[in-house]
């Protein structure tokens, strides 16, 4: 095991991946000679040249359209995003293109392209640049969406992404960068999407996050342990398909479900996440479902207003005890 | 515009160029796309087919000529009035019948309609219902084709409508940009459903927007499959040899509605009149004719077998199956969809009728 930062995890699952298949290539705004504008693909020009680390013009749109055009012909694109928040210029060749080409085919072609790049608030960027998109994608069949919690998952993930045949969004947190974290060396260290990770063992309540979101909801569980609630933490890694087999067995054994997230509610992670508990599980419900998510507003800029909007560990322990009747 | 005063015959150095075999071959191929259209336009009227139904008729010069001066390891793209190209690019008049009517045996098995034909294995990619949404498609083909130094050119058509979606233009900047061998096409049938281009584009010599992006920009007379022919063989050597892409503005005309139900109120009758009077299919006969590269008996058999291809293509998909409702959860990813187990998330059951 390698101490590494998510950075330079994420480095290296796209370098091990260039390296390892010639059909893999980068391209995005920044991404060769300035090398990422979160130095996420730092190098890698020095090493793989222009043919397969791409600069792009400002237009995200034509540049995702170009990775999903060559995608369908046989090579496998990294699109990076400079931020997910410019993503909405793609959406369309997102949406319309990568999602659907394979059903609108009958089955003729594989689109094995990964959408990555930085995804929600960072701090202080206000409205336009502090977006949790991951909800958007999620809404799209054909479309698969993960996010990483830690560096060494966002390895395996990202690897396993490129390795998909099928479009991968995949949404980094962007003031994760800096974080450290253990990341397996092994060249095939790749893990199964849509699998969910059971981060933390409990038997009282068990509390769903992903990404960034997941750090609060460990700091919750914690803090919860200490006044004797034992909460089970659920880090999904993939949004799109859900692991609901892995959510399941959890409720099943607590009977209690803190969603956490982000983005904002309305058709939200937890929205999606509450139908599916409540549908299947009903009966071992013991608490509404309850979530916790951004405010619905856009973000503003101050410090004080944009940590009132995010939710926050205090937050998830509140709707624990809450769903736990314990005030 | 194709000129009026102009003569029912096709170019005559074009014609030259493109030779007895090819132009006979070509008057085929129109006659093959008119037909089956045609058949196209009565099954729709009679119920059988439904959705939206954009027909080419009137433009098959542009497919015909255009696609008559590539190579089969080229690439080829369109939007949603596709049913001409798909002909072309091997997906056989059953099996685009059969897409109409939403039968297993489609060129998109059912899934995607009059829109979305396509055949990779002869390299047609479609069929695209987002007015200018393709066009960043064919330019990532053409990267493709750049990134393994293949050697082959993508062929990408649009309608002059699509041309004012931002797409066209960051696309034609890349292509320029990274030298990619991709040929644009705008196929200026003049109308954009009922908004004529007059009132959509600023310009109306459309080849000029190529000098924003550093390329070569060609107006061609779409009525003319000879003209037509050649001016993709010049633009596809340069897309090969020397790595260029081209804009090209293909002048044509549809003489049907936008789609099945558009009767077409904006433009008069005298209009359309005059504009059938420059028909591809006409020119392309009187030349062969004129020249005695073929006789009437020739033209009028190849007609009767193109009706044939229709009627038998109506008859097969009308035969054919729906889509199997067992698999209704596949092609959405590579492994089938599970979601009846999968997360509760759909209460519908629906049984095989
Ligand atoms: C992005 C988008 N906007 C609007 C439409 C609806 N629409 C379908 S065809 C069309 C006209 C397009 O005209 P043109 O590009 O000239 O092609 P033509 O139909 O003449 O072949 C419109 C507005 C659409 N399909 N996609
Ligand atoms: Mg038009």
């Amino acid at each position: 095991m390698a101490k590494l930062s998510f950075r330079e995890a994420l480095n290296q699952a796209m370098d091990e991946e260039m390296a390892r298949d010639e059909r893999v290539f980068l391209m995005g705004e920044e991404v060769g000679h300035y090398d990422g504008a979160y130095k996420v693909s730092q190098g890698l020009l020095a090493k793989y040249g222009e043919r397969r680390v791409v600069d792009t013009p400002i237009t995200e749109l034509s540049f995702a359209g170009v990775g999903i055009g060559a995608s369908m012909v046989g090579l496998r694109p990294i699109i990076e995003m400079m931020t997910f928040n410019f993503c909405i210029l793609a959406l369309d060749q997102i949406w319309n293109n990568a999602a659907k080409m394979r059903l609108m085919s009958g089955g003729q072609y594989n689109v094995p392209i990964v959408f990555r790049g930085p995804n929600g608030a960072a701090h202080m960027l206000s409205a336009q640049h502090s977006q949790a998109t991951e909800n958007w994608f999620c809404n799209v069949p054909g479309l698969k969406v993960v996010s990483p919690a830690t560096p060494g998952d966002g390895k395996g993930l990202l690897k396993a992404a490129i390795r998909d045949d099928d479009p991968v969004i995949f949404l980094e947190s962007e003031i994760m960068y800096n974080d450290v974290g253990e990341v397996p060396d092994a060249e095939d260290h790749v893990l199964a999407l849509g699998k969910a990770h059971v981060v933390r063992e409990g038997k009282d309540v068990t509390l769903i996050g992903y990404s960034h979101g997941l750090k609060a909801v460990v700091a919750a569980a914690e803090a919860l342990a200490k006044d004797g609630i034992d909460a089970e933490v659920i880090d999904l890694r993939t949004l799109r398909p859900l692991d609901m087999e892995t959510i399941a067995r959890s409720v099943r054994k607590t009977h209690r479900v803190v969603t956490v997230e982000e983005g904002w509610p309305f058709g939200g992670i937890g929205a999606e996440l509450a139908y599916r508990i409540q549908h299947a599980l009903f009966e071992y419900l013991d608490a509404p479902v309850t979530r916790v998510t951004q405010l619905d507003m856009p973000m503003p800029y101050a410090e004080n207003l944009e940590a009132a909007c995010l939710p926050n560990a205090r937050d998830v322990i509140a709707a624990a005890r809450a769903v736990s009747y314990r005030t | 515009m194709a000129k009026t005063e102009q003569a029912a015959t096709c170019d005559a150095e074009a014609t030259e160029q493109v030779g007895r075999e090819k132009l006979r071959g070509f008057l085929q191929q129109m006659q093959l796309i008119r037909r089956f259209e045609e058949r196209a336009a009565r099954e729709y009227a009679s119920g059988r087919i439904s959705g939206f139904c954009h027909l080419y008729i009137g433009q098959e010069g542009v497919a015909v000529g255009a696609l008559g001066a590539l190579e089969p390891r080229d690439h080829v793209i369109t939007a949603y009035r596709d049913h001409g190209h798909a002909l072309l690019r091997g997906c056989t008049p059953r099996a685009v019948m059969a897409e109409l009517m939403g039968k297993v045996t489609g060129a998109a098995r059912g899934r995607g309609g009059s829109m979305h034909m396509f055949n990779p294995e002869q390299r047609f990619h479609g069929g695209h219902g987002i007015v200018g949404g393709h066009i960043p498609l064919a330019t990532g083909f053409a990267f493709a084709s750049a990134y393994e130094q293949r050697g082959d050119v993508t062929l990408c058509f649009f309608g002059e409508g699509a041309m004012n979606q931002g797409a066209f233009y960051e696309s034609l900047n890349l292509a320029s940009l990274w030298n990619l061998p991709a040929v644009y096409v705008i196929e200026n049938n003049q109308y954009a459903m009922g908004t004529p281009l007059s009132r959509a584009s600023a310009i109306s010599d459309l080849a000029m927007k190529a000098t924003a992006f550093g390329m070569e920009g060609e107006v061609v007379d779409g009525m003319d499959v000879t003209l037509v022919n050649a001016c993709i063989a010049r633009a596809a050597k340069r897309a090969r040899e020397e790595h260029r892409p081209t804009l090209i503005e293909a002048r044509c005309y549809r003489f049907r509605g936008h789609s099945m139900s558009d009767p077409a109120k904006y433009r008069t009758k005298d209009e359309v009149d005059e504009r059938k009077a420059h028909d591809p299919i006409t020119l392309a006969t009187h030349t062969l004719l004129e020249r005695k590269w073929a006789s009437e008996d020739e033209v009028k058999g190849w007609d009767d077998e193109a009706k044939d291809a229709a009627a038998d293509a109506a008859e097969f998909a009308a035969d054919s199956p729906q889509p199997s409702l067992s698999d209704l959860g596949r092609y959405v990813y590579a492994e089938p969809l599970s979601w009846r187990l999968d997360d509760a998330m759909t209460p519908h059951v629906r049984e095989e009728g």
